[in-house]
């Protein structure tokens, strides 16, 4: 039982960086319509900035502040420059952008950085709370950080005036532009604010899995299960989806299948997921009425 | 009588193909305007090229105001209100939602929030439905919405694409007597697309009759109506 308890626990923190990464996804499909593949490299390559800025002896929080700052300016640049011109391109043009992008960030990284793993500072305490080696102030941490923004990201999209007309830029473009909404800098904005999240997510899963070119590779997985879980539309359901899988992977991987399959049961969830229940546990269904 | 909007010379294309040629029009201030014709006559192309949703040329004069460069998000904030062909409804919005939308570009939030009163009070049917997701109302409802939306923007000019496309008789009617109530009460100029002729005739008080992308002719919708051999050959009743 306390090895269940346990594994649950553990489970709970990498829920919490899934559903960090899954929060990245989601806010640009809202406020893009698309799916972007870059999103776990672009946050790595945040946090070797933030690493750098720790490095230079800036305090962490103010390190933390500046980065996700760098990030959603990166994020803004990169849809004006990069994905603008592609606007009106057919969706797979985009998806060949999105990787691109993904193997150019991976690439860069490597040549400015190296290789080699770094060490990453968490700013949370790694003593237990709870006296039983079960939760640590570590874990805790990441959970919440992971919450506050769920309820700031729930609360820009459905109550403020922005929000809303993000989302109606990317259900609907032309109608969203007739309602004089720009639409090009909503995309912009979303990006910023998707690249600014991944940052977060990037600096919470440093410290625990060590700072390298590939570190969200096999976390930008698990992000996709626990978004599609969710519902990919839905930042709520992206958490609860985020949390469930990383509980599931670690219950599994430690009573079934063994540590080794564990990537492989994420991509069984997504499939499954897009076979039987393609809107996620959380999805809104879009009923159209022609 | 002053034009709320005037087009001089505008000519406009899709691609390499020219779909209207050198279209002079005049909305007068508070006045309703009808575009009639077939199909393919230029009629959305007209309004399109109004709010610089085309490739166009030549002159747009909004309230004394060249629009011709303006870019279409510009031209709705100046006071055009666009309700387009299809409805442009946001299916997974609220009822709510669609219309708090123009809140986004409105500075005025207590003239908005009374706007939105007003719109309730022309659509009851769409406060029933206000917490409903947009995409499950019928066209009829999706057709009072857009112009709800359009409504909510507290245009000047309304640009009405074919209010009657798809309904069935009754919405229509209810649908026109509300543009009238709009037009008069509410002092909306209005361009208006229709395929019912006889319908927008009511309502309008000038008419285009376009053709191929040219205007055949032009005058006083009295002028049309009673001219028998014009409305045979273009108006098919």
């Amino acid at each position: 039982m306390e090895f269940f308890i346990q594994q649950t626990a553990a489970g709970l923190t990498s829920g919490a960086i899934y559903a960090c990464v899954a929060l990245g996804l989601v806010m640009i499909y809202v406020s893009t319509d698309h799916i972007n593949f870059a999103q776990g490299e672009m946050a790595m390559f945040a946090t070797y900035i933030a690493w750098m800025l720790i490095d230079a002896g800036v305090p962490f929080w103010l390190a933390f502040g500046l980065t996700a700052l760098i990030a959603f300016v990166g994020g803004l640049l990169i849809q004006r420059f990069i994905l603008k011109p592609l606007e009106t391109a057919p969706v797979l043009a985009l998806v060949v952008c999105f990787i691109a992008l993904l193997s150019i960030f991976n690439a860069l990284a490597g040549m400015i950085w190296s290789y080699t793993i770094k060490q990453f500072p968490s700013p949370f305490p790694q003593y237990d709370i709870s006296g039983h080696g079960l939760v640590s102030v570590q874990q805790l941490g990441v959970v919440a950080v992971t919450l506050v923004m769920l309820g700031i990201l729930t609360v820009f999209f459905r109550y403020t005036t922005l929000g809303l007309a993000m989302r109606a830029a990317a259900q609907n473009a032309s109608s969203a532009r007739l309602m004089g909404v720009r639409v090009s800098w909503m995309l912009a904005l979303g990006w910023g604010l998707a690249a600014a999240i991944g940052s977060i997510a990037g600096m919470l899963v440093a410290p625990i899995v060590f700072l390298d070119p590939n570190m969200m590779t096999g976390i930008l997985v698990y992000g996709f299960a626990g978004a599609l879980v969710g519902g990919i539309g839905n930042p709520m359901g992206a958490v609860a989806g985020g949390f469930i899988v990383g509980v599931l992977e670690n219950l599994v991987g430690s009573y079934i299948i063994g540590n080794e399959l564990k990537l492989t049961f994420a991509l069984v969830v997504v499939v499954g997921v897009l076979i039987l229940k393609p809107a996620g546990l959380f999805g809104q269904i879009i009923v159209k009425r022609v | 009588m002053a034009a709320i909007l005037e087009l001089k010379g505008v000519s406009a294309w899709y691609g390499q193909i020219q779909a209207m040629f050198d279209l002079d029009l005049k909305v007068e201030q508070g006045g309703v305007t009808a575009l009639l014709g077939a199909n393919g006559a230029g009629k959305t192309t007209t309004l399109r090229a109004v709010c610089n949703m085309v490739r166009r040329s030549g002159g747009t004069i909004f309230d004394g105001q060249d629009i011709s460069k303006r870019s279409t998000e510009d031209i709705v904030r100046l006071g055009v209100a666009h309700v387009p062909e299809g409805r442009g409804t946001f299916v997974a919005l609220t009822v709510e939602e669609n219309l708090r939308l123009a809140f986004h570009i409105r500075k005025d939030r207590a003239a908005a929030t009374r706007d939105m009163d007003m719109v309730f009070e022309y659509f009851p049917r769409l406060k029933e439905r206000i917490r409903q997701q947009a995409g499950t109302l019928s066209g009829g409802e999706q057709q009072m919405l857009a112009i709800a939306r359009a409504l909510m923007l507290a245009p000047r000019l309304m640009l009405l694409d074919e209010p009657s496309f798809g309904l069935a008789p009754l919405i229509v009617q209810e649908i026109f007597r509300i543009l009238r109530r709009i037009n008069e009460q509410g002092k909306v100029s209005m361009l208006i697309v229709e395929q019912n002729a006889a319908l927008a005739l009511e309502l309008a008080d000038h008419v285009y009759l376009l053709e191929t992308g040219h205007v055949v002719t032009s005058g006083p919708s009295d002028m049309v109506r009673d001219d028998e051999a014009l409305r045979k050959a273009y108006l098919g009743y």
